[in-house]
């Protein structure tokens, strides 16, 4: 398990305390699960992915991510339709511990309320929340 | 300290039978046929399947190499307990295997199967009886089944009180099945934590009931094995409400004759036959998850229902408010026999007694390994306890790490990565029937371990080896499932 300073965590991304990441790009929002997850986790052996379409509140569950150890929900950071999936990660569920911020994203979120996205934590307060 | 049960020895290669089998090699012969030989419609024949040809001593020699490759109850010290199989004792399958019983057929009817049917009714009685229920239906096929039966019959009862409600609350400290067997039934699981100890508080349940809610749902002894003592108030916070209390007593072997959950506020409860009463389970056996309930669950319950009029016994279908049937027949018979004979030859003494020495066993080996292992709630426990590998990290080993190693000092591990509420989990449930002596290896066997987690870590890590297969690659294989033989 890593200790906190030697998380990768960029400073262009927004986190959630369920430690989700998610990226804003050209309207739409990239999402998946933080270094602290994965690494938590261990090693991952199955995500279960939405359909393209499905539309979910904030906090919804929209899949989850199962490892050796356990099963873990994925919660939606913003409201928002379901534009793409990571169709990859079905035969390479690996991708997520390997490359969580590139090829292992999970979905892509057309938002509803973009406000939702500016709410969510920088690194720096996601850093102070794993403190505690 | 004494040895360690684990050694090594000669273990036999087999293959599979296909790959033994050859043409013409048989291992029974049939009685010559008495009557004439009379070909068969084409439209109800095809070609035969194909099935391995044997003799009798290569299919007891692949069956006997193989349970020789397996840890079993029989062979050793089992600590996962009661939630895979607690030691069944053989006169209950002496008993199971009587031909009035065993060949028992569930379309004979009522007036041939007496025997059978005062056996159920008799067993719905004893069940009451120890759990403190007016009734009790034997039908469910296992507890998750039993769950799904009691959640149906909660959402029967709002249904005919002519208003259904939406949610049912399930705390994180109960099993896993909760949720799946409630939402079965339509409802919203709401979660809520358990507090600082490991059980529930009252105010937490309140801040979330209200009239829209169904009930709760409450394991008892709960998933960390500790007792929910202020069940008694939350099951009238929820009954203030309107709320049923919803019973997983699969947990029940900790509490037999001590406390009696109908007592106490719930109102809908399922037994684990296999968990409390000793009968066999795991392997996709069969299971048995009866379900007993109070005198307002009563009309709900699942048809037939067995009556005993004068000293006879009959099926009753006839019942307007029931759930119907959720099994075929009447439910798993053999394992009801099994139950059936461990309570008549516990008594009701020796069952109060073994629910005693699945405390005091459990309680044993939290206090013996405390500080050997990190005990994340230092309370009286009951049939179970809870340490985690928070202390064997610092080393870079795992609870899977000294679980796979304790193979090799014969015990089998203990429930690993559950209950979910602590992180790894390592969970020991020695149950009733360990004596002293063998729990005292196993306390040994643990120590040792974590010894050998500070100074050779790397041992650990590559553990077991004296067992058949090593470690194997648990990602390989939840990755790349290979699904066919």
């Amino acid at each position: 398990m890593k200790e906190i300073n030697d998380l990768n965590l960029p400073e262009d991304l927004k986190y959630t305390k369920d430690h989700e990441w998610a990226k804003l790009s050209d309207g739409v929002i990239t999402i998946g699960i933080n270094d602290y997850a994965q690494d938590q986790l261990g090693e991952i052996v199955f995500v279960e992915l939405p359909e393209t379409g499905d539309t979910f509140e904030k906090d919804d569950e929209f899949g989850s991510v199962e490892s050796v150890k356990a099963v873990s929900e994925i919660y939606m950071p913003v409201a928002g339709e379901i534009t793409e999936i990571n169709e990859g990660l079905e035969d390479a569920p690996e991708l997520v511990n390997e490359s969580c911020y590139d090829d292992g994203w999970i979905i892509k979120v057309k938002p509803d309320d973009m406000s939702q996205f500016e709410a969510l934590l920088d690194k720096g307060a996601y850093i102070d929340m794993l403190k505690g | 300290m004494n040895r360690h049960p684990g050694t090594s020895g000669l273990i036999f290669n087999e293959p599979n039978l296909w790959e033994k089998s050859r043409r013409g090699r048989c291992a029974i012969s049939l009685p010559k046929a008495d009557v004439d030989r009379v070909e068969l419609d084409q439209n109800l024949t095809e070609e035969a399947p194909e099935l391995p040809q044997l003799s009798e001593l290569d299919v007891v020699r692949h069956y006997t190499r193989l349970s020789q490759w397996n840890f079993g109850v029989d062979s050793g010290m089992y600590p996962l307990g009661s939630c895979t199989m607690k030691y069944n004792p053989k006169t209950n399958e002496v008993q199971a295997a009587r031909q009035g019983f065993a060949a028992a057929h569930p379309l004979a009817g009522d007036e041939y199967s007496q025997g059978a049917l005062k056996l159920m009714y008799n067993l719905e009685q004893y069940l009451g009886s120890i759990t403190g229920f007016d009734a009790v239906t034997l039908q469910p096929a296992a507890g998750a089944h039993g769950e799904l039966a009691g959640m149906l019959m909660i959402h029967a009862f709002h249904a005919k009180k002519g208003k259904q409600r939406s949610k049912i609350i399930i705390p994180d400290t109960a099993h896993g099945t909760n949720p799946a067997s409630a939402s079965l039934c339509g409802y919203e699981s709401i979660n809520i934590k358990s507090g600082k100890n490991g059980i529930l508080e009252p105010e937490d349940v309140a801040a979330v009931m209200d009239e829209d809610t169904a009930g709760i749902m409450v394991t008892n002894p709960n998933t960390l094995g500790l007792f929910e003592s202020n069940i008694k108030e939350i099951a009238d916070i929820v009954h203030s409400k309107g709320g049923l209390v919803y019973g997983d007593g699969a947990n029940m072997n900790a509490i037999m004759g001590i406390v009696k959950p109908g007592e106490i506020g719930i109102d809908v409860l399922h037994l684990n036959l296999h968990k409390t009463f000793s009968t066999p389970h795991g392997g996709g056996g069969p299971g048995s998850g009866p379900v007993a309930v109070g005198k307002i669950l009563e009309p709900f319950l699942p048809v037939p229902r067995i009556v005993k009029e004068l000293d006879s016994y009959r099926f009753v279908v006839n019942r307007p408010d029931t759930i119907g049937r959720i099994h075929t027949f009447y439910g798993h018979f053999s394992i009801m026999v099994r139950a059936y004979s461990y309570i008549l030859s516990m008594g009701a003494k020796g069952l109060t007694d073994a629910s005693k020495l699945a405390v005091l066993n459990a309680n044993y080996i939290k206090e013996s390994l405390k500080g050997t292992l990190n005990l994340p709630y230092d309370m009286p426990c009951m049939h179970e306890c809870v340490f985690n590998d928070a202390i064997q990290k610092e080393n870079h080993i795992t609870t899977m790490d000294m679980a796979k190693r304790l193979l090799d000092y014969g015990f089998h591990p203990p429930t690993v990565y559950f209950p979910l509420v602590i992180e790894g989990s390592f969970m020991v449930e020695p149950t009733e029937t360990e004596s002293k002596e063998d729990i005292d290896q196993f306390i040994d066997a643990v120590k040792a371990i974590a010894k050998e987690a500070k100074q050779d870590p790397e041992t650990l890590k590559n553990a077991p080896f004296l067992t058949k297969v090593t470690r194997l690659d648990e990602v390989a294989a939840a990755r790349k499932p290979c699904l066919r033989g």
